[in-house]
């Protein structure tokens, strides 16, 4: 998540104080990417050495923070750039579901239950909060309470067709895990 | 709370062995006033039966169906009517309005079967829509419309008359996210108003719109989601 960009983009609006950046850019984001005053500091010290960020010390000692025409066409770039996702994100419940699957389709299937219990509940949690934000036209929020419905339904879509896989397999007699390859093997002799 | 609808054991067979069908099998829920619930599953899974049960449209084969004290199973086909006439409400994923006349029209047409003099009708019907914001369309006919605005006229004409009983099947099927999106907010004012709303969507998105959320499967009911707690998974401060 790119806290140099979001604060380009903050200070493309107007020069700011370093502690004004970090309070607007988690109300931008609804606290849902909490910042540390640290990373905002640490940030702006690396924008200001690429020159993206002009600093002013004003007479109290208070810095103020202001972008360059360099910040400004490196805010437009990130703008024109698509996002590039990850090929294979690390997604936890997935690495859960195949280890999981290793325990045998009972185990899965209470995962997949559970998850989905879950995942339905923040669903609803999101659209509450969408049917309240709707009256105060914050379109930005708005924008970003649909993000994350619109992940919680994937997740939740995914779950379903595990839920649906697994029903479709056929129970098959019990077997201990030490003797499950043998009985592989003998199931594939003609 | 006033309850408005309870299924007890509910079940709805076709056919007799050894081609019978169960559709729904020994089904038990409660919907209070001003409650919104919304039913999920696969296909076949028994939501529709369900919801034809809920509203009268077909009666239980086992247990019982009780709509704001009256069990639908044991009634005569008057009083059925009647009570199905004045307490429910139904939405479909095909909309149905009659296309010869305006949203206003079409929306007063429920209070008009009902006895209520045609003049009056109206005025409620375009009173009911200025309240739910649809006042520009009341004058419009159907083709003039989007699906998104015929579908919330045909909420309109479902509620006409304070219905103690909404039920919608695949409501938002047909519709683009936006527009799917106002019929759910429409939907979910309903229940704000004291009515009890009954979903059956596909939708997940939309199924979050509801107070509880019930899965069946195979004619059963497996699950249920209830809202979360008091925590909330965001907090937004205000400048």
């Amino acid at each position: 998540m790119s806290i140099r960009y979001s604060l380009l983009a903050i200070l493309d609006a107007g020069p700011r104080h370093g502690y004004a950046l970090k309070s607007e850019f988690e109300q931008a984001t609804g606290n849902i990417w909490p910042l540390n005053v640290g990373q905002v500091y640490s940030t702006l010290s690396r924008l200001q050495r690429d020159g993206l960020v002009l600093v002013a010390e004003e007479d109290d000692g208070q810095k103020t923070y202001r972008i360059s025409d360099a910040g400004r066409q490196e805010l437009r770039q990130w703008f024109g750039t698509p996002v590039v996702r990850e090929v294979v994100p690390r997604q936890e419940l997935a690495i859960k579901l195949v280890f999981a699957m290793r325990a045998g389709p009972e185990q899965v299937r209470d995962v997949v239950q559970h998850q989905l219990g879950a995942t339905m509940a923040s669903l609803q949690e999101f659209t509450r909060l969408k049917a309240t934000a709707e009256g105060d036209g914050d379109l930005a929020w708005l924008m970003m309470l649909d993000a994350l419905i619109f992940q919680a339904e994937a997740e939740a879509r995914w779950l379903e067709l595990c839920e649906a896989r697994l029903a479709r397999l056929r129970p098959r007699p019990l077997t201990a895990p030490e003797n499950a390859g043998a009985v592989r093997d003998v199931e594939r002799t003609p | 709370m006033t309850r408005v609808l309870s299924m007890e054991r509910a079940g709805r067979r076709y056919g007799t062995p050894p081609r019978r069908v169960i559709a729904l099998d020994d089904v038990s829920l409660t919907v209070e006033a001003g409650e919104m619930l919304a039913i999920m599953g696969p296909s076949g899974s028994g939501k529709s039966t369900l919801l034809q049960l809920a509203g009268g449209l077909t009666r239980p084969t086992s247990g019982r169906v009780v709509l704001c004290g009256s069990e639908l199973g044991t009634m005569g086909e008057t009083g059925l009517a009647l009570v199905l006439r004045r307490r429910v409400g139904f939405v479909f994923q095909d909309i149905n309005l009659l296309a010869a006349l305006t949203a206003a029209e079409n929306v007063s047409l429920p209070l008009e079967l009902d006895g209520v003099r045609p003049r009056q009708a109206m005025a409620a019907a375009r009173a009911l829509l200025s309240s739910l914001d649809l006042g520009d369309v009341a004058s419009r006919l159907p083709a003039q419309l989007s699906g998104g605005q015929q579908q919330q006229v045909a909420v309109a004409r479902a509620v006409i008359g304070g219905r103690s009983l909404l039920l919608a099947d695949e409501p938002t099927g047909a519709l683009d996210s936006l527009s799917g999106e106002s019929v759910m907010r429409l939907l979910r004012a309903q229940s704000g108003n004291g009515c009890a709303v009954v979903l059956v969507t596909h939708n997940i998105r939309h199924a979050a719109w509801a107070d509880r959320i019930l899965c069946l499967r195979d004619g059963r009911l497996i699950d249920e989601v209830r809202p979360p707690g008091p925590e909330t998974l965001l907090r937004r401060e205000r400048v």
